[in-house]
């Protein structure tokens, strides 16, 4: 043992030693330490440098409040992980922690020089200094910034370790497995209600499960001995489950929470298996009760932030829980009787301990148990000064003026390697706020408390503002029975002695003889925030505590001000000359501790980032070499590459076959709805701007739909199959939508209507075959049917059956090409396809992708909704007059196409674009402008849509141009970067005007 | 995240649900008669409270049933959940 594990306890089995590496040093603790704990039993409490001032900083608490002792762990692997807290992490064996922010090591840091020059670096310092000369900003600011900021190091490679998600419901969740919530959890459990008990440690107990002196006693055991046994008890209910190693990360409206279960971190590497490393439970609780517990407060003086400065109760902990002293030589500063407990413990194990109380007197039971043992107390008196670099040596204390808000008298310095400091508890409200719960301010306390209005959490023990022993136990037993409306809650009779406060006396900055913009009285610890900055920022009118901590940046490190907020607001309070009730609080938001990102995204990385959807002739695309698209979440074809081809060359090469002999294009993506009834005729007209009434059984129809704003949301083909059975195809992307849409009207509009709507996209596959041999192909596949133009005209549909699979074949087009379209049910959609491939061999059918049929269409000046519309295009402005319908009397979008706005005619309006030279490419989305020495230059339109077109040989481009319609033939410019590009605004029907191809 | 109580299936998770704005906004019977004030008024205009609204909402990831609600938008209390074409409850 060292000489600082001084101390057996049962929590760590001192049979059992583990070794782990700090900076690359190798030193031993046992199983049960943390990393904090096994640190301070080698003697080590130097642990980082400070943010900004590169201070020397150890460790100053025991938990998750932590805002020095944090390290990267698992450095220069994949597995490394910055900004942990060294007290959350459980020690297990070959455990590598290194310190952080300093270089070129811990014990000589050239940072330090900012301690030095401190001075000159105040609050603001950023803002202030960083403005000019404007120049400076990219090369020598940012660079400099970003090379000081952050703390540790980001991981440069993938995250190897695997996270998960689960959904659990409750009747009960208790969050927090302290006294309070561990008698909540019992009283739920024991009445049949599902509980769930969270804790964020490895073993339940909180604060009291080491709280060993005789002046705490429950029902006549010591308070720590009567909790083990209830412990023992609780893990014999069957409908209490205990989550250990839990934390909640946040709680939202409606009993929602979400909390974190820490799986294998505590597992050394090689015994991890490959398990899960954490799980995000998402909880949906009938009632939650909330025990989050409260944090020890640090007290601000100048030079409070040396290592060896510990919180009381942590030095308690330490000592009680793992063993360990945290010095040999204590002095305890105080301004309340809870670090009188950790005196008295010190004491008993024979530690040298003075406390120094920043009050004339106690005369509780806990303060005369220390009198009696004969320890020495500094009574009125406040830490003026401390000393030592890395590690704390010495202090100097000072007697205080009658109302505290001065010192007096003269130093009197006390040695020391350990200064344990408490300034009371601040309760953990966070949890309550989060879930929308409001906070009083209890002036004799100086605390935030939770309002309770709730019906469906409350809040028990400290956190909820009870700090005596006596009043947690009896409080927590009765607010739980009726919150549950619980009769008997088996703690009714218990009897309870504990230690009162009776003297209580708060100075959030504690007096000097120096003014404090000569002292650094730390108040954010880890964004080293002192209380001269605070004052800074109100003299300089920063009056709301919101823009206080922003400026300052106090609360706002990975901490989030666990440790500092409460100060902030008592010396924002104390300089204002305000009542701290009334300032608030800065809100709480989750989660209340770091969340790693893998645990939020869980097992949605990678391939299951989002959902991809293939069509049936997926695998034959892939065979043949295909490139593909995002489509929504489909996977397109794009194009197929025959040998090094690239996307130009491919696509040149699928346009000329498409149109000289066959193409053939995967069609299964583009959305589908089934729609029947009386109604369903009535129902397309009212959705589509042209007539439906009159297209006979077997026929097919080009719809438009808009919003009811008039612009063009969607587009498609509609097969009438039956006298009330119709096919609808929506664009790939649109289908979801303009289901949503449809069904929106039908349900809410137009309830009368006979009409349902059924999602087929995934039902049917399709083959489009395309081009002048067309028809051929569609002879050899279906022998037996007669695809005369006559028999089986453009815009018609008909059944047919190929393998005895049944079929619909429609013989529509959107390149302009004689076209038919295949449709099968989706399980026979690659032999379909296959069988395409097969008969159109000999006429060197060429699959086609994506890019070639926007090109095909594109010639043909057909749009594609979303490509050449965004949502401001109305078909006025598309200059597809024709398929508005006059005589209809309304449908969706109908009367905005009569606003003054969109009857404007200097609208963009889609025009065809040539360029001078044939041979150059427009970029799509370029401006357009018709003056180039006009300053500022004004852009009228933009490029939707350009391609070379091999069947033209040359460059063709759709374009939206502010009156556009009348400027046929009209010189327009392109500027790109470095050149400016002449182009004629013209048609915008490129090949084939006459529309012969359609029946070639 | 709220719960829902689904007029047709009953309490589900908000995320199953996405919400279509303010409710009980009926589509003019005959638009072509409205100026292009009260065409505007019907498209655009929404109200945007903090406290008691009434919305539409959509089952989306469920029945895909559109519904109305009347919810505190101020800290998300459900006062009341009705079927289209039902009166409003008076809050």
């Amino acid at each position: 043992m060292t000489k600082y594990r001084i101390n057996k306890t049962r929590f760590v089995d001192q049979t059992k030693t583990v070794s782990f590496t700090f900076d690359g040093k190798k030193y031993h603790g046992f199983e049960g330490d943390t990393l904090a704990s096994a640190l301070l039993s080698n003697g080590i409490h130097l642990i980082g440098r400070s943010f900004k001032y590169h201070r020397p900083r150890g460790i100053m608490s025991c938990g998750s409040e932590e805002p020095n002792a944090i390290c990267q762990i698992n450095d220069n692997t994949d597995l490394t992980e910055p900004n942990v807290r060294a007290t959350e992490i459980e020690l297990y064996e070959g455990l590598k922690a290194s310190s952080q922010n300093c270089w070129p090591s811990l014990n000589f840091d050239i940072g330090g020089i900012n301690n030095l020059i401190s001075p000159f670096i105040p609050a603001g310092f950023y803002y202030k200094t960083f403005m000019w000369p404007k120049s400076f900003w990219k090369k020598i600011y940012e660079p400099l910034i970003r090379m000081s900021a952050g703390l540790g190091k980001s991981p440069t490679q993938p995250d190897p370790e695997i996270y998960d998600h689960k959904h659990e419901h409750c009747d009960v969740l208790v969050i927090g497995g302290g006294i309070s919530g561990i008698i909540s959890a019992k009283i739920a459990a024991k009445n049949n209600l599902k509980t769930i008990l969270i804790e964020d440690k490895n073993i339940l107990g909180g604060s009291t499960i080491y709280q060993n002196n005789k002046n705490f006693v429950i029902d006549g055991q010591k308070s720590n001995e009567w909790l083990m046994n209830e412990i023992s008890e609780l893990q014999k209910l069957d409908n209490l489950t205990i989550k250990t190693r839990t934390s909640l990360a946040a709680f939202h409206s409606y009993n929602y929470l979400l909390a974190k279960e820490n799986i294998s971190d505590h597992l050394p590497l090689d015994k991890k298996n490959g398990s899960i490393r954490q799980r995000l439970w998402k909880i949906r609780a009938d009632k939650v009760i909330v025990g989050a517990g409260a944090i020890e407060r640090p007290l601000i003086f100048n030079n409070n932030d040396r290592p060896g400065i510990i919180l009381a109760h942590s030095v308690k902990k330490y000592l009680d829980f793992y063993g360990v002293s945290s010095g040999l030589n204590n002095i305890i500063f105080t301004n309340n009787d809870s670090a009188y407990e950790t005196a008295v413990s010190l004491f008993e194990k024979g530690i040298s301990v003075k406390i120094v109380d920043i009050r004339k007197k106690s005369s509780s039971n806990i303060v005369k148990n220390a009198e009696d043992l004969g320890i020495k107390i500094y009574w009125n008196s406040t830490v003026v000064n401390t000393f030592g670099y890395k590690k704390i040596k010495s202090i100097e204390i000072m007697n205080l003026s009658e109302d505290g808000s001065n010192v007096t008298g003269n130093k009197h310095k006390i040695q020391c390697d350990c200064l344990s400091i408490s300034g009371g508890w601040t309760p953990m409200v966070h949890m309550h706020t989060q879930s929308g719960g409001k906070l009083d301010f209890r002036e004799i306390d100086q605390v935030f408390v939770p309002t309770e209005k709730s019906e469906n959490h409350i809040n028990v023990g400290s956190c909820n503002g009870d700090f005596e022993l006596e009043e947690i136990v009896k409080n927590t037993n009765y607010k739980v029975k009726k919150f549950l409306n619980i009769n008997e809650g088996g703690f009714d009779k218990i009897s309870v002695l504990c230690s009162k406060e009776s003297e209580k006396k708060n100075i959030w900055l504690l007096p000097n003889t120096i003014s404090e913009s000569k002292t650094k009285s730390f108040i954010d610890f880890q964004n080293d925030s002192t209380a001269k900055d605070i004052k800074l920022a109100l003299r300089e009118g920063f009056k709301s505590i919101e823009h206080v901590k922003r400026y300052t940046t106090t609360g706002m490190a990975t901490d989030q001000g666990k440790l500092s907020n409460m100060h902030a607001l008592g010396i924002i309070a104390d300089t204002a000359g305000v009542k701290m009730g009334t300032l608030g609080t800065t809100t709480f938001r989750p989660p209340f501790t770091p969340l790693t990102f893998g645990a939020i995204v869980g097992r949605n990385v990678g391939k299951f980032f989002d959902i991809v959807r293939k069509t049936s002739i997926h695998e034959w695309h892939v065979q043949n070499n295909a490139k593909f698209e995002n489509v929504g979440q489909w996977k397109r074809p794009w194009y197929y590459p025959i040998n090094n081809e690239n996307l130009h060359e491919a696509v040149q090469r699928e346009s000329k076959a498409a149109r000289d002999s066959a193409g053939i294009l995967d069609a299964s993506t583009l959305g589908k709805i089934d729609i029947q009834g009386s109604d369903a005729s009535e129902f397309l007209n009212r959705v589509y701007t042209n007539a439906w009434s009159k297209l006979g059984i077997g026929k097919c129809r080009y719809g438009l739909m808009l919003n009811e704003d008039g612009m063009v949301y969607d587009d498609g083909v509609t097969t009438r199959l039956g006298e009330n059975h119709y096919l609808m195809t929506t664009t790939t992307g649109g289908a979801a939508n303009v289901l949503s849409k449809l069904e929106d009207y039908l349900q809410t509009e137009w309830p009368e209507l006979d009409v349902y709507l059924t999602s087929v996209t995934d039902h049917y596959s399709t083959a489009s075959i395309c081009g002048p041999n067309s028809k051929k192909i569609l002879n050899k596949l279906f022998p037996n049917k007669d695809f005369s133009d006559e028999a089986f005209p453009h815009m018609s549909y008909q059944d047919a059956i190929i393998d005895k699979i049944e079929c619909r074949i429609m013989r529509i087009s959107f390149t302009g090409e004689l076209s038919y379209e295949i449709n099968v049910e989706s399980k026979y959609g690659k032999s379909l396809w296959e069988n395409c491939i097969a008969a159109g061999e000999e006429y060197k059918i060429t699959p086609y992708g994506t890019e070639t049929m926007h090109l095909l269409r594109a010639e043909k000046g057909f749009i594609i909704v979303g490509q050449d519309t965004d949502g401001t295009m109305t078909p006025i402005d598309l200059q597809m007059d024709w398929i508005v319908s006059k005589k209809k009397y309304d449908f969706i979008g109908k009367r905005s196409l009569y606003r003054s706005d969109t009857m404007r005619e200097d609208r963009k309006q889609l025009v065809g674009l040539l360029t001078d030279d044939p041979n150059e490419i427009l970029e799509e989305g370029a401006q357009i402008v018709s003056e180039l020495d006009k300053k500022p230059v004004e852009m009228i339109g933009h490029v939707t849509s350009s391609y070379f077109s091999p069947n033209l040989n040359k460059s063709i481009a759709l374009a939206v141009v502010k009156g556009g319609k009348k400027m046929n033939g009209q010189k327009l410019f392109v500027p790109m970067e470095n050149k400016n590009i002449n182009v004629t605004v013209s048609d915008f029907i490129f090949f084939d005007k006459e529309n012969k191809r359609i029946n070639a | 995240m709220f719960v829902i109580n689904c007029p047709y299936c009953g309490e589900r998770d908000q995320s199953e649900f996405s919400c279509g704005g303010e409710a009980h906004i009926v589509r003019p019977k005959q638009p072509t008669e409205l100026s292009d004030d009260e065409w505007a008024e019907y498209l655009f205009m929404r109200k945007n409270i903090k406290g008691v609204q009434f919305e539409r909402w959509n089952h989306a990831h469920g029945c895909r049933k559109w519904f109305n609600m009347v919810r505190d938008t101020s800290n998300d209390k459900i006062h009341a959940v009705y079927k289209m074409g039902e009166k409003p409850p008076v809050i």
